[in-house]
């Protein structure tokens, strides 16, 4: 082992260090066992030897391949031991034929095992919300209290969760490997999912000022962010990444002063975050240079066209328009529909917008709080706010945050006063 | 890895002859591929469920009721019994089973002498 470190390291920052720096040994060990809990007994055994040994001899230079390195060979005992394993040899023979290869070049075996670790945590044989459980955990390093509190789930559940979790996968036979580019098509949506749903909660919940659950948007940032390195020119992942940090540019915006969902054409488009905009629209270029244009690409298009217009009056109600004809021919849902007819309504054809939006809020979406929005806003618009004031009357009991409610709130009160 | 597929289902979802001859036809080839690359250990259709005996032993003592288990609209109709080496490839053959068109297909592990 190497001796670079100088500085003596506290327990709570060596213990970040570790955290942050065993991914990737829990990951290649979860290859080789097939199992989670063994890959993590084994690296809590290295991270009990750091304790020791990092404030004494300095912490390792290359701290990532120590803890592989350790607890492998913690591993290598622990298997030893076993009276009963049936693969006891098996296991052994792949422990100790392992590529360990240093983790500071990034050779291929440790980047797949990183990218397994996403696939089997999002496999489709797993429940939704435990497979966002297991990504927060396994893939984006967060902590079980940590992913407890942003969900606002009782400590307890969610580390059942994640036991219950851990057995399936190694009972059912869940494999820690990446899919074949055949399955690819089928299998990387899963993962998508996953990390747009960390985005979302921890989007709306923003909006009620619960600063805590923020972070989940950067957690699924990150992990966007590492899954591009790793699987370089996939438009879909591209997308996702482009459309993610567009709504994320906006987020110093979107609730206002009096604490109201701040509607776009309000919003101070200068605290917009001009960094996260670029690397937005990058990454959304290099999506569709790939010519393939999927739905997590269209709806970044839709999100670019409001993060990068100068004004409200300047946005490219065409190109939102065409970005949802091309979503609505690859999703023909009533929510595509919905958001299709209000940017038709802004590209100048307020009437027939009008009857598309009426025909969906008296059918499929009449249950659907955003369409009984969406309806009494062009209502408000038309001028009549009479009409318009109704709707958003029956929309204001189902809205889910508080500074939703507020802005519909001030739109009753506006439309009262015509 | 071993894996169960069990086929639940309520019938066949025509009286059509020849549509009824293209499923046995569908499921014979299903069977012959599986046998010829070693994934399917054995599989089997099962007679109706009016054709079931049910037995319990409770203190002891045994009791023989006519009929299935639970009575219910979709019934176990068959099984596959895979070995193939993850769980992809048993949801992968699921999913060419037939009856997974208009009935379902549950995929469970036998179970591995653990605890």
């Amino acid at each position: 082992m190497e001796r670079g470190g100088v500085v003596e390291p506290d327990v709570a920052s060596l213990d970040r260090l570790f955290r942050s720096e065993s991914a990737r040994a829990i990951a290649t060990l979860a290859r080789i066992f097939g199992d989670l809990q063994r890959a993590e007994d084994a690296v809590q055994e290295a991270y009990l030897e750091a304790l020791e040994s990092w404030p004494a001899r300095g912490t390792p230079r290359n701290p990532a391949g120590w803890i592989l390195s350790v607890a492998r060979n913690r591993a290598i005992d622990a298997v030893r031991r076993e009276k009963t394993a049936t693969k006891k040899y098996d296991l052994l023979a792949r422990l100790e034929g392992a590529a360990i290869s240093d983790p500071m070049t990034n050779d291929d075996p440790i980047q797949d095992d990183r990218l397994a670790m996403n696939f089997a945590c999002a496999h489709p044989a797993l429940a939704p919300e435990t497979r966002v459980a297991l990504t927060l955990r396994y893939a984006a390093g967060l902590t079980t209290e940590e992913i407890a509190a942003a969900f606002l789930v009782p400590l307890p559940t969610l580390a059942q969760r994640l036991v219950r979790a851990k057995r399936k996968i190694v009972q059912s036979g869940i494999p820690f490997s990446v899919p074949a580019p055949a399955q690819m098509p089928e299998r990387l949506p899963d993962v998508l999912a996953v990390v747009y749903l960390v985005f979302n909660e921890g989007y709306r919940s923003s909006q009620d000022g619960e600063l805590v659950r923020v972070d989940l948007c950067r957690d699924a940032l990150r992990l966007t962010r590492t899954l591009c390195r790793l699987m370089p020119g996939e438009p879909e992942l591209l997308g996702l990444h482009a459309l993610m940090l567009f709504h994320h540019a906006r987020r110093a915006t979107r609730v206002n002063g009096r604490g109201e969902a701040a509607p776009l054409e309000e919003q101070d488009r200068e605290r917009w975050d001009v960094v996260a905009i670029a690397q937005g629209r990058a990454a959304l270029a290099e999506a569709q240079r790939h010519r393939h244009p999927g739905p997590y690409q269209l709806q970044a298009i839709v999100a670019a066209a409001h993060a990068t217009a100068a004004s409200w009056d300047a946005t490219d109600w065409p190109a939102i328009r065409r970005a949802y004809d091309a979503l609505y021919a690859l999703d023909p849902s009533p929510v595509v529909a919905l958001n299709r007819a209000v940017a038709l309504a802004f590209s100048g054809a307020f009437d027939e917008a009008m009857r598309e939006v009426d025909g969906l809020v008296e059918g499929p979406l009449s249950g659907y709080t955003p369409a009984l929005i969406a309806k009494a806003d062009l209502l408000r618009r038309g001028g009549e706010p009479a009409e318009a004031r109704r709707w958003f009357e029956r929309a204001l009991p189902s809205l889910a945050t508080e500074a939703e409610r507020k802005i519909v709130e001030r739109r009753i009160a506006e439309c009262a006063t015509v | 890895m071993k894996y169960a597929c069990l086929i639940y289902d309520d019938g066949v979802p025509t009286t059509d002859e020849a549509e009824q001859r293209q499923i046995h036809a569908d499921y014979m080839a299903l069977y012959q591929d599986g046998l010829k690359s070693g994934s399917i250990v054995v599989g089997e259709g099962l007679e109706r469920t009016d054709t079931a005996t049910t037995v319990r032993v409770r203190d002891g003592k045994r009791t023989t009721t006519d009929g299935p288990y639970a009575e219910t609209k979709e019934v176990l109709a068959g099984f596959f019994i895979v070995d193939v080496p993850t769980i992809d490839e048993a949801l992968d053959f699921a999913a060419k089973i037939p009856s997974a068109k208009w009935g379902s297909v549950e995929v469970r592990p036998l179970w591995s002498g653990g605890a």
